[in-house]
């Protein structure tokens, strides 16, 4: 089977795979975003400031001209149990000549104003394109400002060219492992750090969730999930964490990373340097909700955790199961496209439409990996189209051709899914219910019965057919 | 100078000059943007675009990384564009530079020369200059249409057309300009014209550009035109489109106020009437008279109102005197872009009407929020980010300007005219009744009740 005749460009195709039985995957991933192409992608600092901004004490600083802050600020839909200074947007706001004569001592000043005029306990400073190009030394002027005030200045590395959203992950991961690097950490056994082996003596046993940013209160969900099977959340990254939390993140047992793209780099590097070992979960859907449980008690190697789960779980599902099974009735036999950032969720939401009675039959990421890829491969269906970095081009080819019912997406390619007449879910960071667990599954269900059963497309199609 | 405003700028009133470029080009016809820089640039004023308008809009990028940045953007760009080109035929490309294009030293201009001799011969490509550290969305907008200008129009014998250069306004604002301007029979260029581009219908055909905008035929006209109204206030004279045309064409330019409030819609009405010789037709003289038995309907429960106006100067200034002529107190005027004509101009119209007020630019929310606090306004009237403030201290805000991403139909809208300003003016006026009578009962009993 072969894709239909469609015009890409030539570099673009080797992006663009087919799903055949018994055949690998032949996609191309992780290369710098063809020019021209119209990427949904974003930059370097975009990845460092999404993951870091949830820290709900910090000052974000953002040392360059106005328009990474600005189009940044607030961005996430994340929850705060205690402060909110996260929700601010700081910046240098450089101009012409600060370009000319170096913006080292704006940043300076910029961050002795955030001390004396608000307190500033802890700041992480964000270098963008430009200071990148100009050289300023923010390593240097963080370091000065820690020792002035004596509090937290953290540099991030986030030229927004130096990479891409990916590199960004890592810049963020970076400035976290610095922020834990400000404790000392005497609860770590050597033991654990030499052999990795675990041994959990606690009653309950500490586990740090990586990759949940307490979107519409998601982290709250998951966090009263553990405790209910005898775990305690350590320390969220970076949902509804502050700073004091995630010092305290080399303390706990075992990492769980969700977000797989933004994490596991951090979660490498706290099981090399803390011994903390680490697995992939997901609550993306009921089927991963259960088994990412399940993995977990299995770690613990706890019988009592398993009873608990099992309890959990058939509480839960009873709560939803009626609600659910209308809106499967109301979705038997859709077809769904899904284009999102990372392809752990791209994964999940796979099982996710195929719980629902749905078929994928478009499969898009920004960030995916070969593993994704392969992953995704093995999920779908014979003639799934699976892509890497798509533009608009190409995700309006595979809509229309494959003629789906719906699209998973971000805000960028909502009117794109609307104005060819397809309905969509918004499954992005600024969506304000939760789409984790049992409790976001069934909004999930019902975003997309209320999205493909509107009466709204009786209309459109009239004018469309 | 205020220190706060030097080094930290606290939740940003104002966006890049690349945005402003982004905006204007959406109004012109088969064309697309190409932004010389980082992949991240595109991509979010894509996003803030997309919020605001719910329409598609593609933006091409040279994605430049590390190797590009060190060696230069030349091969980024030339693939960028043939892509782009390849993916989008259209008819023009604006090529904007980002701060990381300019800081690394980019001489578009020549790029694009030596582009155009060895590439694509066919594509208008027009090189503009958009530092993010030049100014704000405000400059790059005109900058990038005098630039379209300065590149595509040459001279042409005087015809009898008018040239209306936009500004701020929505595509429902534009769709009703055309119907004001028809009524006086008068052949006229939009330019830029967004009225069909960021507000597109449904249809069979999807097109990955949207139709509408101003033509190029009707771009090269515009130097024969009898007359050019701008709305451009504020607007510094090098980045003017229409100081362009008077200077380098001598075709008379008007630059009048965005036509929101009574005076400001009079002062187009006026002039139309008056460069095409017509009376001004009844339908018009109805809606303004419609317009005042609205304002004295209104005119109690406005002189209650102390209002915080932010945004971009050329509606801030426009709503501003719209809350004047109505005898809404503005406490504080403030965009976050540079415009010194700003205090100028409105402090005469506060002087005569006896009111006092802050007028302010290059500011933040942050100043914003503290000075509206501390000046007792009950309402807010600007961009959706405003909200921010109506979050923390209860002060309702009415939408206008962009970006409006917590609500949808922003691009339906209409803010001009006499109809549209009464409407915008009861929408003030109805939020101030809202908060007097939510809170009504309560107030009453802790103020009076012994």
């Amino acid at each position: 089977m072969e894709i239909k005749k469609f015009k890409t460009l030539e570099e673009r195709k080797k992006s663009i795979s087919l799903k055949v039985e018994n055949k690998q995957a032949d996609i191309d991933c992780h290369k710098e975003s063809l020019a021209g192409a119209v990427s949904q992608r974003a930059c370097v600092y975009s990845g460092a400031r999404v993951v870091l901004n949830p820290i709900t004490d910090a000052y974000h600083l953002v040392h360059g001209p106005i328009g990474c802050a600005s189009y940044t600020w607030d961005i996430r839909g994340s929850l705060s149990s205690g402060e909110e200074t996260y929700r601010n947007s700081f910046s240098t706001d450089l101009r012409e000549k600060d370009i000319i004569f170096g913006g080292e001592e704006k940043l300076d000043a910029a961050i002795s104003e955030l001390v004396e005029k608000y307190q500033a306990k802890f700041i992480f400073v964000y270098a963008t394109c430009v200071v990148g190009v100009i050289g300023d030394d923010i390593e240097a002027i963080c370091r000065k400002a820690e020792e002035e005030y004596n509090i937290t200045v953290i540099p991030v590395q986030a030229a927004g060219f130096a990479g891409n959203k990916m590199s960004g992950y890592k810049a963020a991961g970076q400035a976290l492992l610095e922020l834990m690097n400000k404790k000392e950490h005497e609860s770590i056994s050597e033991e654990i750090k030499e052999n990795n082996n675990i041994k959990i003596s606690r009653a309950t046993p500490k586990i740090n969730l990586l990759g949940d940013f307490n979107l519409a209160g998601e982290m709250w969900i998951i966090k009263d999930y553990l405790s209910k099977i005898g775990l305690e959340v350590n320390a969220g990254l970076t949902g509804d964490s502050n700073c004091q939390q995630i010092m305290k993140v080399p303390e706990a047992d075992l990492n769980i990373v969700q977000c797989a793209g933004s994490m596991v780099f951090l979660a490498k590097r706290l099981k090399k340097k803390y011994g903390i070992p680490f697995m992939k979960i997901s609550f993306v859907g009921i089927e991963d909700t259960v088994s990412s449980l399940y993995k977990i008690a299995e770690f613990f190697s706890d019988y009592k955790m398993q009873y608990d789960i099992a309890r959990l779980v058939e509480e839960k599902y009873r709560g939803i199961s009626q609600e659910l099974d209308r809106c499967c009735k109301n979705l038997a036999g859709k077809k769904a496209a899904i284009y999102v950032g990372g392809g752990f969720k791209a994964i999940s939401l796979i099982k996710q439409f195929k719980s629902l009675g749905m078929q994928t039959a478009l499969v898009g990421t920004q960030t995916g990996n070969a593993e994704d890829y392969q992953t995704i491969n093995e999920l779908v269906d014979e003639g799934t189209v699976i892509l890497d970095d798509a533009n608009p081009n190409e995700l309006e080819y595979f809509m229309r051709e494959k003629e789906v019912d719906i699209l998973a997406g971000g805000v960028k390619e909502r009117p794109l899914a609307y104005k060819l007449g397809v309905a969509f879910c918004d499954h992005n960071h600024e969506r304000k219910h939760p789409l984790l667990a049992f409790e976001g599954a069934l909004n999930f269900a019902r975003e997309v019965d209320q999205t493909i059963n509107s009466p709204v497309w009786k209309y459109v199609r009239r004018e469309l057919l | 100078m205020d220190k706060n405003i030097k080094n930290l700028n606290i939740n940003p009133c104002k966006m890049c000059m690349p945005m402003g470029a982004a905006l204007a080009m959406k109004g012109i016809e088969n064309s697309i943007m190409f932004l010389h820089g980082s992949q991240g640039c595109s991509t979010y004023i894509r996003r803030h675009m997309a919020t605001h308008f719910n329409e598609p809009v593609d933006i091409a990028s040279s994605s430049l990384t590390e190797t590009g940045t060190v060696y230069g953007g030349k091969d980024n760009l030339y693939k960028g564009l043939e892509n782009t080109i390849n993916l989008y035929q259209p008819e023009i490309i604006a090529t904007a530079t980002t701060c990381l294009a300019e800081t690394i030293g980019e001489d578009i201009d020549g790029l694009l020369r030596e582009y155009k001799l060895n590439y694509n011969k066919s594509v208008n490509i027009i090189p503009v200059t958009t530092p993010g550290y030049g100014g704000s969305q405000y400059e790059g907008y005109y900058l990038t249409l005098r630039k379209v200008l300065e590149t595509l129009s040459f001279k042409t014998v005087k015809e009898g057309h008018i040239n209306i250069i936009t500004a701020g306004m929505t595509p429902g604002d534009i769709r009703r300009l055309k119907e004001i301007v028809e009524s006086f029979s008068l052949d006229y260029i939009i330019f830029p014209d967004i009225s069909e581009t960021l507000d597109g219908t449904i249809v069979k055909d999807y097109k990955k550009i949207p139709k509408g905008g101003t033509s190029i035929s009707d771009i090269k006209r515009m130097s024969g035109a009898i007359a050019t109204i701008e709305f451009a206030k504020l607007v510094k004279a090098d980045i003017s489109p229409g100081k362009y045309l008077e200077e380098e064409y001598a075709v008379p330019l008007y630059n009048i106020a965005v036509p929101i409030g009574l005076e400001n819609t009079d002062v187009l009405v006026n002039l139309l009437s008056e460069i095409s010789g017509k009376e001004i037709p009844e339908k018009l003289r109805k809606a303004k008279g419609r317009m005042l038995d609205g304002m004295i309907d209104a005119h109690k429960y406005n002189a209650e109102g102390k209002a915080a106006v932010f945004g971009e100067p050329e509606l801030v200034y426009s709503v501003s005197t719209l809350c004047l002529e109505n005898g809404i107190k503005p406490t504080i005027i403030a965009t976050g872009s540079e415009a010194k004509q700003l205090r100028k101009l409105l402090n005469n119209d506060l002087l005569s009407l006896n009111q006092d007020g802050l007028i302010l630019d290059d500011i933040d929310f942050e100043e914003i929020r503290k000075l509206a606090v501390e000046g007792g306004t009950n309402i807010l009237i600007g961009n959706s980010d405003g909200h921010f403030i109506t979050e923390r201290d209860g002060i309702p805000l009415v939408r206008i300007g962009f970006p409006i991403h917590d609500h949808i139909g922003a691009q339906r809208k209409v803010f001009i005219g006499y109809e549209g300003s009464i409407r915008f003016l009861e929408d003030i006026t109805n939020t101030l009744l809202d908060r007097k009578h939510d809170s009504y009962r309560e107030r009453m009993y802790q103020q009076y009740y012994k």
